[in-house]
């Protein structure tokens, strides 16, 4: 009994947890790509990145306060949204997949590159202190929590992690209200029908490419805040955490709450990651294997969910068979 | 729901089949997980060590190392002994640093690169980490015009292993409209097949590397069939959405990869034939035999394959398929055959060239993966869903990369390669050799 409460214990924490944050926000943002407007985005991590490290450099190596920070993220998501959507928002869906992708890859691997250093800190990213404040000291001194452990029972959060979650979830909150606004909104019935039928949606007069450049920006920004969130809740970040499997985590999150629901991300995500959590921590109990090989059995469990989820239920817990019929 | 058990059932035999295949593979690894055969070491023991010779095959005895900790500490010497071998037994998991000692070494021989007499290392719990110094003509390629040759014989050399590799990736795209994401690991799966092949008993089965190689593009090979027939198309018949079918092969991208890395483990390793070879200078080309061997044959490939597609009737198919499907069709080409053949064959290739790249570089996990974006670079270049448009977009994709180490950082080598995918995106998305109509 014990050791399925240890089980149990590790998947709560982690569902409820800041990565389950980060990875809702970013599977919120793709919800607006690939679920209400059926672009297909392959490099939210991309947007993750120049989010966190418009985040980072602002106010660790410039030392500017915080909220400039936040505001340099949303602006650098925003300027790769539009970079992107330029040449192939024009194109057939997986050419944006393609060219998203290798975008994230350019970027990692220029902002883990020498002369990228003095901005970057190269491969080994930037901690939140290098110079100046850093980024985690303003949202340390905002914490009103006082040190300490806080929870019942098996569950319990140090008072930063608290402060993380608590601000967290209020934020995913807040972006849902947002998105359900949107979504029920005129503007959110154009992009639907440019899922539905593009040529049908430009036959009626609407300005298709600037429509789905608006929802490309708008999901950037939410994957831009996602990694704002990471760096925050990290309190360092490196260029090798955004890896093109992010990505994909984001999308099982978003298929397995279901893609075009307003719930459906924040669904999948506290789902994913207490699965995620509790299989890695049974797998350790349990012994079966060497722990070097558990890092890259999660990843092939999460790919092989990915296969299933998407050939047995696209519509994932919460969604309509009926949206999700996509054809490129 | 019969329809949907019956993919499930196709599915798990897929995975399950791929997983005792890569099991049967691993089994004799996992009884001695370390690749070459040790006599010094003590179980679970640290050591480095290593093998030194001229360059031209000859073992060096009697040099001396060595090995320190970062703040100078000695830790221990060895000297190499007549078969060149040498090791030293670390206290444990750390940061070492590897010194040779060059006034040990006979006459004429001296350390390819003179910076490289000081190695450090880092090794993990039970390792034993196997240094290399490599020897020979101290001949470091200078001026400006040596340096552009070597690079754009380096160049030409992976893009002919790029476009081997991204054939199948065109044609899958052409005959079926998916963007096949988990190409790379077919090129993974081949190389790593090879290794296991290749590697001697104990960990594998000893096979010459070239029979080994062979082996290998079959497996590949029937893999892509056994992809084809248990999964895509089942869910062809259940009429299932490209866009949800791209995201089905994401999905057995990253099972395949991490799959592998846990048969194969993290790190990189070499075949165990053709690794040390002494360059030869032809102009102011300087290369080694073996690569020399691998541009040869990876261009009679590209022949053969181009042969295949012109002359033959399946190759003929093939074209017409990918052309207009609905026309083949209706002029009586199986097409659910020629897709099958495409997978089988692109598969193989993919497997083929997985192959040279872990003999012209190392054998790691990542090797497919980090292909797969220079191959979706040199198929749009060439234009997607043509042949000779992916071979021709992947020479140049090879010429980029190679050419702006000699410029630029080594670092942003693939930088450059996908820079040019945005481009070409940006002045002309139907490709250099593709028409228009495909992309709108």
């Amino acid at each position: 009994m014990d050791v399925l409460i240890t089980i149990l214990a590790d998947g709560v924490n982690s569902a409820i947890g800041p990565t389950a944050v980060v990875f809702a926000l970013a599977a919120i943002g793709l919800n607006v790509h690939y679920g209400y407007t059926g672009l297909l985005n392959f490099g939210q991590v991309g947007f993750m990145l120049v989010g966190a490290y418009g985040l980072a450099i602002t106010v660790s190596i410039w030392e500017q306060p915080l909220w400039v920070g936040v505001i340099a993220g949303i602006l650098a998501s925003t300027l790769l949204a539009l970079l992107l959507g330029l040449p192939t928002l024009r194109l057939r869906a997986d050419y944006l997949a393609i060219s998203t992708i290798a975008a994230a890859e350019i970027l990692r691997f220029v902002f883990r590159s020498s002369p990228a250093t003095p901005f970057t800190g190269g491969p080994f990213g930037i901690p939140s202190q290098v110079g100046g404040s850093g980024y985690t000291q303003t949202w340390n001194a905002l914490n009103p929590f006082p040190q300490g452990r806080y929870g019942i029972g098996w569950l319990t959060f140090s008072h930063t992690r608290l402060w993380a979650t608590i601000v967290g979830w209020s934020i995913v909150l807040l972006v849902v209200l947002v998105v359900w606004l949107l979504m029920r909104s005129p503007w959110g019935r154009v992009l639907k029908s440019i899922r539905e039928d593009e040529d049908a949606a430009r036959a009626l007069g609407k300005n298709v490419f600037a429509y789905k450049m608006q929802a490309l920006i708008l999901g950037g920004v939410l994957g831009g805040m996602a990694g704002m969130m990471l760096a925050i809740s990290q309190a360092a970040i490196a260029p090798d955490q955004f890896l093109p499997q992010l990505t994909f985590f984001a999308y099982t999150v978003l298929i397995m709450g279901g893609a075009a629901t307003i719930w459906g991300p924040v669904v999948g995500s506290l789902l994913f990651w207490f699965l995620i959590a509790s299989v890695e921590r049974a797998l350790i109990i349990s012994d079966v294997m060497p722990s070097g090989t558990i890092g890259p059995t999660r990843l092939a469990f999460v790919g092989i969910l990915l296969v299933l989820l998407m050939a047995f239920r696209p519509q994932g817990l919460l969604g309509n068979k009926r949206e999700m019929v996509l054809d490129g | 729901m019969a329809a949907s058990l019956r993919v499930l059932t196709s599915i798990a035999t897929l995975l399950l089949a791929t997983l005792a295949m890569l099991a049967s593979l691993v089994a004799p690894a996992a009884a001695a997980s370390d690749p070459a055969p040790t006599l010094l070491a003590q179980e679970g023991g640290e050591q480095v060590r290593g093998t030194l010779n001229d360059g031209e095959g000859d073992p060096l005895e009697g040099v001396q190392l060595s090995v320190t900790t970062p703040d100078g500490e000695a830790v221990g010497d060895a000297t190499s002994g007549d078969d060149g071998t040498w090791a030293v037994d670390l206290p444990g998991p750390g940061d070492y640093v590897v010194t040779l000692d060059t006034s040990t070494l006979p006459d004429g021989v001296e350390l390819r690169d003179p910076e490289r007499d000081t190695l450090e290392v880092s090794v993990n719990t039970g390792q034993q980490r196997t240094l290399l110094f490599p020897f020979g003509e101290g001949g470091q390629v200078s001026s400006l015009g040596q340096r552009l040759t070597t690079a754009a014989f380096s160049g030409v050399q992976f893009g002919l292993i790029i476009a081997i590799a991204a054939i199948g990736l065109s044609l899958i795209f052409g005959t079926t409209g998916l963007v096949n994401f988990a190409h790379g690991e077919l090129v993974t799966f081949g190389a790593i097949v090879a290794w296991f092949l290749n590697a001697p008993s104990g960990t594998g089965l000893g096979v010459q590397l070239i029979i080994a190689g062979a082996i290998a593009v079959v497996i590949t090979a029937l893999l892509g069939g056994g992809i084809e027939l248990g999964l895509w198309r089942p869910l062809r018949r259940r009429r299932t959405g490209l866009i949800q079918m791209l995201v089905i092969t994401i999905g057995l991208s990253l099972a395949l990869r991490f799959g592998m890395q846990i048969v194969f483990g993290g790190s990189s390793r070499p075949y165990f034939d053709y690794t040390i070879q002494q360059r030869i200078s032809i102009g102011w080309l300087a290369i080694t035999p073996r690569d020399l061997i691998v541009s040869l044959i990876a261009a009679a490939t590209l022949v053969g394959v181009a042969t295949m597609l012109q002359r033959t009737r399946i190759g003929k198919a093939m074209r017409a398929v990918s052309d207009n499907r609905d026309l083949a069709e209706s002029s009586g080409i199986d097409v659910q055959r020629v897709v099958l053949f495409v997978w089988v064959m692109g598969a193989g290739l993919a497997g083929f060239g997985g192959v040279l790249n872990g003999v012209v570089e190392n054998v790691n996990y990542l090797l497919g993966f980090r292909l797969l974006l220079l191959m979706f670079a040199a198929v749009i270049l060439g234009g997607l869903g043509t042949a000779y448009g992916a071979m021709f977009g992947a020479i140049v994709v090879g010429l980029v990369t190679e050419i702006s180490t000699v410029f630029f950082s080594t670092e942003l080598k693939f930088v450059w390669a996908l820079f040019v995918l945005i481009i070409i995106l940006l002045v002309r998305p139907q490709g250099l050799l593709g028409r228009k109509e495909r992309i709108g």
